[in-house]
């Protein structure tokens, strides 16, 4: 059984200028043990699915479909049970930990409170589970008298890491944790990252931007473009060889250095990642897709089948035209 | 110590446009500037500490480096918004003076967040126009109108068509188009080089090739010199002709961009290139411990206390151990075009990146790291 | 195997179709545009502030206000003067007065209606030297920074912390007592507020990077604080003026209940420092205390929602998600 499951997930956002559809229908599937990496750009919905697994969205927001955590749905979860996953069940790494921890209290203290919020233990112990926790992710007992400001960028990442795994929980979400830093500092927290999720054998949902980081961390890689999935398989596979337009482009992103194609050759696409209020007709990719023929326009893809345990959202795809236009009939 | 300036290989007829001569910049150890660097306040930070730099004309320089390295502060001392401690900064062998007003006019900015860099206030027209109103120019080298040279800059930094923009606030351009108005407010004025401070690294990632090409694409048809400070050294590959690359204040090795990229001397250029991440890349090596120190500068080799070829006794095998913890040191010239600072590639080239062979086979498709 | 990369600049069979979304640019040349843009811009914010309940309640009384006061300037006088009063003395509001009368038989309708005009004038008069002198302070200090900046903070440090009113009493005893005399009192005791807000959005305003990017285009310090600064620091300007009436209002009734204001000159302050003096309270005269009193609490409470409501438009923090 998965350790997480969703299951035609779509959020809508009520705003003051109308309904915003942040993800139109997303299925994800996380055995334990594994990490499955996300990836998208701005106005994607990669941020959204992760406050939605944990119900942290604002409170008008539209959520239907299903969120199974362990075989239980989320989403129709009453508040005491909610409130026991939250942490326990599964817990969140957020981007950019200098604002995500209190600046007035000691870092020990902090790893402490979640700790005492889920009952597992109580003051001392839960103080020495935080000394605990700060050790496993690398930094010395003492730092667990520190406030916020007084450790470096990468040192609170680990303080988030650590307070992420406080209670124990089936699956952690990472969203974006390195973007902020050095790339010395990522690498390590990368590594820290991988170690811990061996270790404590975590399923894990890896979402950023960056795709050549998901090709190294990740078993799997799904891709996101307009709120929802456009390609997903094995991270290797997927990254080396996209089946998807998109994808393609968001690798170029990253190329490799000693890459001959490269050099002294951008590559990348025109436009921007649409408007969710004003997603494009049909394929909602085919205005900046350099691939885009006459169906583009007006033929809604889904994920087709396109090698060994892959599928992308394309029409060119092999047999997606046809399965395509079967389906029309 | 700084190091003396050695013959660096100039092309012929192509002499540097921007020369930085022993720059130094030290902050006072404010909180606000430094913050999560500074342990105490109150002590100096020496954000540059002697270093030599030259642009040559038409190039794309490549400043690489980590954050806190310094890479920004020089980007803002050449753009006259930093004083130096001490140093010259020579534009077409001249040094600044006093009055930088006439300076400006050939050295423009990029910075890298594309909407603070605009004033929400102001149309885009006023915006790149604001330039030229600064230094008053009202008619174009042909007698073009403002209007023509602000449509003239839009066109060019690919807006099209510009009429179409002149009235927008930047509130409603995306990231990339905002960014192309910074370009296009920087070429209104034909400057002779740009810098470029992490020019993309705010915008959307399959939006990046898009500019970068905008950047190559002004040097090739304006000739155009480009300063590009970033800490990435795959947009280096992309678009750099040399790199240079910083650690604590200081330039550790500099050459033409394949030459370090691909078969780098420095072992903090290697440890660079080491942690780009790739695919099925498990078990890479990357430096311990934090990011370096402006108020705590090491003696000796100001890398020495991360150095890998410390670590493995590599520097101590060649019996310049001693030397690197001691004696400070500046570039080196090692291959022809290809400086470095570090005493064990002084020695020995090859031994400092860990390994005799070339670090990166530059082939097609195959590409991949040993 | 990464398959060949994308080129960039060939464009994409079915680009972008910005051409159908967007009209063609209006004619005119950009400066008309620019202007055109502007007006829209103030369109936006009328319907902004219209749709803040209590902007437009503190507005409808300023209007109020402000009609009473023109009125009163062109109204006829004869009822202040005390030798002509004809009115029976210290009544209840009637009919026929319907504020009451004072202890020398003059309507305090009357009376009120004219002490509008002083405590309005005084108010804003009292509030362009404040604006003027605490702007100046804040922007020289914010943008000069260093000793200027703290000699000029030093100097706002001490007119924040002496106490208003013993330096109000103190200046007054100095100057004499005239109306000149109270708006300049109140201009200068009340200005070191208005420099520390405005000092602190300068400093604010002045790291974003678009002053960067202006001073690194060769920009003068004058264009950077006239185009960059001022602009973006205005609107806290604005909504602090607007307090700022409120207050030098209020400032003025103090000093005038106390005796200090102009004795020939009847603000609503006098009225009540009149009637205090005149025993309204012991002998239960509640309208002659009342009508100006609850005028003073209106016009201030006008100007506080006013004040109110820009500050929730200008700072979109304070508007609710």
């Amino acid at each position: 059984m998965s350790v997480l499951s969703l299951r035609d997930l779509r959020v809508t956002y009520r705003t003051s200028s109308g309904d915003v559809p942040a993800v139109r229908g997303v299925d994800l599937d996380i055995p334990k043990g594994q990490v499955l990496g996300l990836a998208g750009e701005s106005g994607c919905g990669k941020s959204t699915i992760a406050a939605a697994i944990l119900r942290l969205l604002p409170r008008r927001t539209s959520v239907e479909g299903q969120v199974l955590l362990n075989g239980e749905d989320v989403l129709a979860m009453p508040p005491r049970k909610l409130r026991a996953v939250r942490w326990a069940g599964a817990s969140i790494i957020f981007q950019g930990a200098m604002h995500a921890l209190n600046p007035v209290k000691r870092v020990g203290d902090q790893i402490a409170e979640a700790v005492e919020t889920h009952g597992l233990s109580r003051d001392r112990e839960a103080h020495v589970r935080a000394g605990d926790l700060l050790e496993e992710v690398g930094l010395p007992l003492r730092r667990s008298n520190d406030y916020p400001h007084e450790l470096s960028g990468g040192q609170r990442q680990r303080v988030m890491i650590a307070m992420a795994l406080a209670c124990g929980p089936d699956l952690v979400i990472a969203d974006e944790p390195t973007t902020a830093l050095d790339v010395m500092v990522q690498a390590q927290v990368l590594a820290l990252l991988k170690r811990l999720q061996r270790e404590f054998g975590l399923a894990m949902l890896f979402i950023t931007h960056d795709l050549s980081v998901l090709g190294e961390v990740s078993d799997r890689l799904a891709v996101m473009y307009a709120g929802k999935i456009v390609e997903e398989g094995p991270a290797q596979s997927v990254f080396l060889d996209p089946q998807h337009p998109y994808t393609r482009a968001l690798a170029a992103a990253f190329p490799a250095i000693g890459d001959r194609r490269f050099r002294k050759h951008p590559s990348g696409l025109g436009g921007d990642p649409p408007d969710p209020q004003r997603i494009p007709p049909g394929c909602p990719f085919h205005p900046r897709c350099p691939d885009a023929f006459e169906a583009c326009p007006s033929t809604v893809p889904w994920l087709f089948e396109a090698g060994a345990d892959r599928r992308a959202a394309c029409l060119l795809v092999e047999g997606a035209l046809a399965e395509a236009t079967e389906g029309a009939k | 110590m700084t190091g003396s300036q050695p013959g660096l290989a100039d092309d012929p007829g192509s002499p540097p446009i921007l020369e930085i001569r022993d720059l130094a910049v030290t902050f006072a150890g404010r909180i606000g500037l430094l913050s999560g660097l500074l342990g105490r306040a109150g002590s100096e930070a020496r954000a540059v500490d002697g270093v030599n730099l030259e642009v040559r004309r038409g190039e794309v320089l490549a400043l690489a480096g980590e954050s806190g390295c310094g890479k920004t502060t020089i980007a803002r001392t050449v753009l006259g918004l930093i004083k130096p401690k001490r140093g010259q900064i020579l534009f077409e062998g001249k040094p600044l003076g006093r009055n930088l007003q006439a300076y400006r006019r050939r050295v423009q900015m990029v910075f890298q967040d594309p909407t603070g860099s605009l004033n929400p206030r102001q149309t885009i027209y006023e915006i790149v126009a604001e330039g030229l109103r600064i230094h008053r120019i009202h008619r174009g080298p042909a007698g073009e109108s403002e209007e023509q040279l602000v449509a003239r800059a839009l066109s060019r930094s690919g807006l099209r068509p510009p009429e179409r923009f002149f009235m927008l606030y930047p509130h409603e351009l995306s990231g990339g188009q905002r960014q192309r108005v910074v370009i296009a407010g920087a070429l209104v004025l034909e400057p002779e080089l740009i810098v470029a401070d992490e020019p993309v690294s705010s915008l959307d990632a399959s939006v990046r090739g898009e500019i970068l090409s905008l950047l190559l694409k002004l040097r090739d048809e304006m000739q155009i010199s480009i300063l590009i400070v970033t800490h990435d050294l795959g947009l280096a590959w992309t678009v750099a002709d040399r790199v240079a690359v910083m650690y604590l204040g200081r330039i550790v090795e500099t050459g033409a961009a394949e030459e370090v990229l691909l078969r780098p001397l420095h072992p903090y250029t290697r440890a660079l290139l080491d942690v780009v991440p790739e695919p099925g890349g498990i078990d890479r090596p990357f430096l311990t411990g934090e990011p370096p120190d402006p108020t705590n500068v090491p003696t000796g080799c100001r890398f020495h206390p991360r150095c890998p070829r410390i670590a493995d006794q590599t520097a101590a095998s060649l019996g310049v151990e001693g030397r690197c913890l001691g004696e400070d040191l500046g570039l080196v010239e090692l291959r022809p075009g290809h400086l470095a600072a570090c005493h064990v590639a002084t020695l020995d080239p090859d031994a400092a990146t860990g390994g005799g062979a070339p670090s990166v086979e530059a082939a097609g498709p195959e590409a991949s790291r040993s | 195997m990464q398959t060949p990369p994308l080129h960039v600049g060939a464009e994409p069979p079915f680009g972008p179709t910005l051409e159908d979304e967007e009209p063609s640019p209006p004619p005119g040349s950009p400066r008309q545009i620019t202007w055109a843009r502007r007006r829209a811009a103030v369109r936006r914010f009328w319907v902004a502030f219209r749709n803040d309940n209590m902007g437009v309640a503190g507005l409808t009384i300023l209007v109020f206000f402000i009609c009473v006061t023109i009125y009163a300037v062109f109204a006829d006088k004869t009822g202040l003067s005390i030798t002509e009063a004809t009115g029976p003395r210290l009544t209840p509001p009637s009919l026929e007065y319907p504020f009451g009368t004072d202890d020398q038989g003059r309507s305090v309708l009357t009376l009120t209606l004219h002490g509008s005009k002083i405590s309005l004038l005084v108010g804003l008069s009292a509030t362009v030297i404040t604006m003027v002198i605490g702007s100046a302070v804040g922007l020289i200090a914010g943008f000069r920074g260093g000793w200027l900046d703290q000699l000029l903070m030093r100097i706002t440090d001490w007119g924040l912390v002496i106490p208003w009113l013993m330096l109000a009493i103190s200046l007054a005893s100095i100057f004499g007592q005239s109306l000149f005399m109270i708006i300049l009192v109140i201009g200068l005791t009340t200005w070191p507020s208005t420099a520390r807000l405005v000092r602190s959005q300068t400093l604010s305003v002045k790291e974003r990077p678009y002053v960067e990017r202006a001073r690194a285009l060769g920009a003068s310090n004058w264009h950077l604080v006239t185009r960059h600064v001022l602009p973006n620091v205005m609107p806290v300007i604005m909504a602090n003026t607007v307090l700022i009436v409120a207050i030098a209002i209020l400032s003025e009734t103090a000093l005038s209940f106390l005796g200090l204001g102009d004795p020939l000159s009847k603000s609503w302050g006098s009225i009540l420092e009149r009637a205090s003096n005149g025993g309204a309270a012991t002998q239960g005269a509640w309208w002659w205390l009342g009508a100006p009193g609850l005028c003073i609490v209106l016009v201030v409470l006008a100007f506080t929602m006013i004040g109110f409501a820009l500050d929730q438009i200008i700072n979109p923090r304070l508007r609710e998600r």
